[in-house]
């Protein structure tokens, strides 16, 4: 081989699979909420909710892609993996679509700060949620202040997946 | 940058129909999960079936990737221990000849102690072990505290069992799948466990802290009798766990609460055991296997 590079041929004007345009998303929403799987024994709420960091991604990256009903499976699917109650991450999952869906219309201008901001106070509503879920479900009494570095850290971490989801995302459009 | 194109499907019929019908799925699936959290709360463990599905599949590359690194998690521990390995090499060989006299001591007394018991006629035979499994993940983005267990209703174990390691006290089995199970770590919020302090028997209440810490409350009146190091062991109050398995040491206090961190951490130990119910013990169903009638209440008054 000459030229390595000379391998990939971007192939304009073929069409992705149907598959990969719709299952790529998805399958990397589930792959999140799928990190709880990790041998990890935690002894505190420290791992960032991967699931809802993706799924927020690619909603504020590509708002035509989905519908709010979709927050649906993919929060079963986050409950059966996380500790939470089922319906907990479903139920906030999709609230959080809607609520989007809502102020979407609203901004005049929007950027990428805009969008930062829009998924922090996702992550803020679906984290106290998730608190006040296990709480009332026989968790005892959860303080907030537990589950403040998560918040932290999961907010901070939205640029750095929103930046690997684009990236698949060029993938996933690419054939 | 300007908003991104509306949402709004125009003056298309067809597309008006199909958002509205998605926000009405989005929002009745919303009011259906609600739901299933009133259920959850008068019920825990109501809908755990459902997860028996992602338990189930993730079971073998939680346990693959646990056996992985489970020499890893230790490896501060070692790196530690050379860093004072002269002095520490001392202190614990001037502790060895310390205690060589104290496992001397013990050793006679446990001997006495069986002979009066045998004297006694009491039966004491100790079958509340029932398998050693490996903790492979945990509930790490959730506020509660889970771990699941390589071990599930088909090797034998079943809601509310005990679990704990050499060291110490881990938790209990809170529900089931057929190969896996979530064990209820002792620093949930939500795990109350009735202790003493293993040197006068004082009676306390032991609940999680959610961080890794533990709550402990004094059942008597007046002024907190912990002070820092002491040490909690079950008391066997209840008829969950057995008596006298280590619980926590006091770190702290603070008026009538006294705070104390776990003797068991869950990542570090390597195995767990899981053992039957106290009371399943003790008490046993099966009428052939009765044991004599003094064995019930000596076992069960256990201080």
């Amino acid at each position: 081989m000459i030229d390595r590079h000379l391998q990939h041929v971007s192939r304009l004007g073929h069409t992705p699979s149907r598959l990969r345009l719709a299952g790529t998303p998805i399958i990397t929403v589930l792959l999140g909420s799928m990190l709880t799987a990790l041998p990890l024994i935690a002894q505190s709420a420290a791992m960032p909710p991967f699931g809802l960091l993706v799924l927020l991604s690619w909603r504020l990256l590509r708002p035509e892609l989905w519908r709010a009903w979709i927050g649906l499976p993919l929060g079963l699917f986050d409950d059966m993996m996380s500790g939470q109650p089922i319906g907990s991450a479903m139920f906030l999952w999709t609230v959080t679509l809607i609520g989007i869906d809502l102020i979407e219309h609203r901004m005049i201008w929007r950027s990428y700060r805009q969008d930062w901001l829009i998924a922090g106070l996702a992550v803020i509503v679906c984290i106290i949620g998730g608190v006040f879920f296990a709480r009332i479900t026989g968790g005892g009494d959860v303080r907030l202040l537990l589950v403040a570095p998560q918040m932290l850290w999961t907010i901070l971490l939205f640029p750095f997946v929103v930046r690997q989801c684009a990236r698949i995302d060029r993938w996933r459009v690419m054939a | 940058m300007a908003r991104p194109p509306s949402r709004r499907p125009g003056h298309n019929r067809k597309a008006q129909y199909s958002l509205f019908a998605s926000y009405v799925v989005a929002v009745t699936g919303a009011a259906v999960a609600l739901l299933l959290v009133v259920v959850a709360i008068f019920d825990p463990t109501g809908f755990a079936g459902l997860r028996t599905i992602t338990a189930e599949s993730t079971r073998p590359l939680s346990a693959g990737l646990k056996n992985m690194v489970s020499g890893v998690s230790s490896v501060d521990e070692v790196l530690a221990a050379y860093w004072r390995a002269g002095s520490q090499n001392v202190g614990l060989r001037r502790q060895v000849e310390a205690d060589r006299n104290h496992i001397i001591e013990a050793k006679a007394i446990s001997q006495e102690n069986a002979r009066l018991k045998k004297l006694l006629k009491l039966v004491d035979e100790d079958q509340s072990d029932l398998l050693t499994a490996r903790l492979i993940s945990s509930s790490a983005s959730s506020a509660r505290r889970f771990a699941r267990l390589n071990a599930g209703r088909w090797q034998g174990v079943r809601p509310g069992m005990p679990v704990r390691a050499a060291e110490g006290l881990i938790g209990r089995v809170h529900t089931t799948t057929p190969n896996t199970a979530e064990v209820l770590l002792l620093t949930d919020t939500g795990n109350i466990v009735p202790v003493r302090r293993a040197s006068d028997s004082i009676p306390a209440i032991s609940t999680g802290g959610g961080d890794g810490s533990l709550e402990i409350r004094a059942l008597s009146a007046g002024s907190n009798p912990f002070k820092p190091g002491d040490l909690l062991v079950t008391s066997g109050i209840g008829g969950i766990y057995q008596p006298n398995i280590p619980v926590a040491v006091v770190v702290r206090v603070q008026g009538e609460i006294a705070w104390g961190f776990p003797i068991a951490n869950p990542s570090r130990v390597d195995a767990v055991v899981v053992e039957r119910a106290f009371e399943d013990v003790v008490t046993r169903p099966d009428p052939a296997a009765a044991p004599p009638p003094g064995g019930v209440p000596a076992n069960a008054t256990a201080p």
